[in-house]
């Protein structure tokens, strides 16, 4: 039974304006503006536009202002924006091979061609507390080096010419679209992929980590890690032909598992694939280790009862908008439900009281 | 005598420069004599779902969408231009569909100099600059000789 429960509406509303006050903060200091969330906290940006699932840094910096920097309500507040939009179709496939990188690195080829390109990396950084930072300060300009413009192949391609690794055929099959039917288990490669790439990166890292650890063993190796920016086309069927329509920054991270061959494979490399929006690369290397550890079946793998090698367990959970609309609704009003739990406690105890009196008296 | 196939070429060349450039660098260079057109589709924002490829060579799947605005408008002259611009400012939209008309149009030489090529120029510039700090972190690998090599 519903009892029809009316009030708070002041108290909300007040609630509500206390919030705003608290996200302004001490107004003797300047307001952050969106830009300038966009710029300097530009991996919150791209945090919010790869696991928000829309690509656009000016809407992510505004979530992640209106969510006073809690990223979780703020990949909230972008995938309901983006149930507003009309979709207008799908892309082709990025073409990761032709992306413009700012950062390129392998961790298994010294001298790949292309080369090491470090980027802008927390890598070998001292971890130092940088006080500099707390003053106004200008930044030198970043040192420049002629840049060659050759290209920058993938490098399991090198591998691939040996026939140690695995390859992956190509296609041009529709892939199924989480955002549009309920996931499906068991799920298809593409729809793994899509249900990791905006999953949540503390969950994607741990259960990264729980394989690293022994849960499901994937030795991984990163045979290459790429950001950079790629353009995205878009088939216009007024036009009959494809276009480009923009530009997304990405990360794109393949490794590498030794594969000791099954009844069907040789012996061979075997390979994960982790692809998110923006730099996020701690996303996109854990992303690549889990889609590995789920393909155990497919390669004629043990099962070692691993959580990462259990595929509902993985996609069903990997969600944050999901996980935190179920954790957090336990806070609003139960007092129904609760009024029942409480009655039949009352009741419980009051029989096995009474059965307690007897058994003394008897 | 140019061919269907490199015409469609140019045009998606300079379809695609007006899709990444900037709403403000575009809106700077529009030409001040605009010809009166009628929207065929008023300026509409939506998106389009990005898709990657399983090991970046295999399957599609599905990465997440992008914000996108499109317009298309016909000139007097019955030319009909079309714009596909990343985010959601609705007049660069409708700026890029007019630039893509005008470019069907004779003026076409004077556009591509005045308004393509100022902005071609501009994404070089800085895919240049970003290209060229990045070759600065690229890493010179060299062999310490060891002792025995004496």
């Amino acid at each position: 039974m519903y009892v029809a429960v009316k009030g708070g509406e002041r108290a909300i509303d007040n609630a509500h304006a206390f919030l705003a006050e608290e996200r302004r903060g001490d107004t003797s200091v300047a307001e952050l503006s969106v830009a300038q969330i966009r710029e300097q906290l530009r991996l919150a940006v791209n945090r919010v536009m790869a696991e928000g699932s829309l690509y656009d840094p000016d809407l992510a910096a505004l979530a992640i202002k209106q969510a006073r920097g809690d990223l979780i309500e703020a990949i909230f507040l972008i995938r309901a924006y983006r149930t507003t939009l009309p979709r207008f179709g799908a892309s082709r496939p990025l073409d990761t091979a032709a992306m413009a990188v700012t950062r390129r690195v392998s961790a298994t080829f010294k001298d790949a061609p292309g080369g090491q390109i470090l980027g802008p990396t927390f890598d070998y950084t001292h971890r130092l507390l940088e006080f500099r930072l707390a003053a106004d300060g200008v930044v030198p300009p970043a040192p420049t080096a002629l840049a060659t413009g050759d290209a920058v192949p993938h490098i399991t391609g090198f591998l691939n010419r040996d026939g140690l690794i695995e390859t992956d055929t190509p296609s041009d099959d529709i892939p199924p679209d989480l955002t549009r039917e309920p996931m499906e288990l068991p799920a298809s490669r593409p729809l793994r992929l899509q249900a990791l790439a905006r999953g949540d990166e503390g969950f994607i890292l741990s259960m990264a980590y729980s394989t690293q650890r022994g849960y499901g063993r994937t030795h991984a190796f990163v045979g290459e890690l790429r950001i950079g920016t790629v353009e995205v086309e878009m088939d216009i069927p007024e036009l009959g032909f494809a276009v480009c329509i923009g530009e997304v920054e990405v990360t794109e991270c393949e490794t590498v598992n030794q594969f000791k061959g099954s009844k069907t494979e040789p012996p061979q490399f075997t390979r994960g694939y982790g692809l998110t929006f923006g730099q996020t690369e701690r996303k996109a290397i854990a992303m690549s280790l889990v889609d590995r550890a789920l393909r155990w079946k497919e390669l004629g793998e043990d099962n070692t009862g691993a959580p990462a090698q259990d595929e509902e367990f993985v996609l069903m959970h990997a969600d944050n908008v999901q996980a935190t609309g179920f954790l957090e609704h336990i806070k609003l009003p139960h007092y129904v439900d609760f009024q029942s739990e409480l009655e039949l406690i009352r009741k419980l105890r009051a029989e096995a009281m009474s059965a307690l009196q007897k058994e003394a008296a008897e | 005598m140019t061919t269907d196939s490199q015409k469609n070429d140019d045009r998606k060349a300079w379809m695609g420069v007006l899709a990444r450039a900037k709403p403000d660098a575009l809106a700077a260079l529009m030409p001040a004599d605009q010809p009166d057109h009628v929207l065929l589709r008023a300026p509409e924002i939506g998106s389009v779902m990005v898709r990657g490829r399983v090991g970046a060579t295999g399957a599609p799947f599905n990465l997440g969408e992008v914000t996108v605005t499109r317009c298309a408008l016909r000139l007097a002259c019955g030319t009909v231009g079309h714009g596909h611009v990343q985010g959601r400012n609705r007049d660069h939209a409708r700026q890029a569909a007019l630039i893509d008309a005008l470019m069907q149009t004779d003026r076409a030489e004077a556009i591509r100099t005045q308004v393509l090529h100022p902005l071609a120029q501009t994404e070089q510039a800085a895919r240049h600059a970003r290209a060229a700090k990045a070759a600065a972190t690229k890493v010179e690998f060299f062999t310490l000789v060891r002792g025995e090599d004496k």
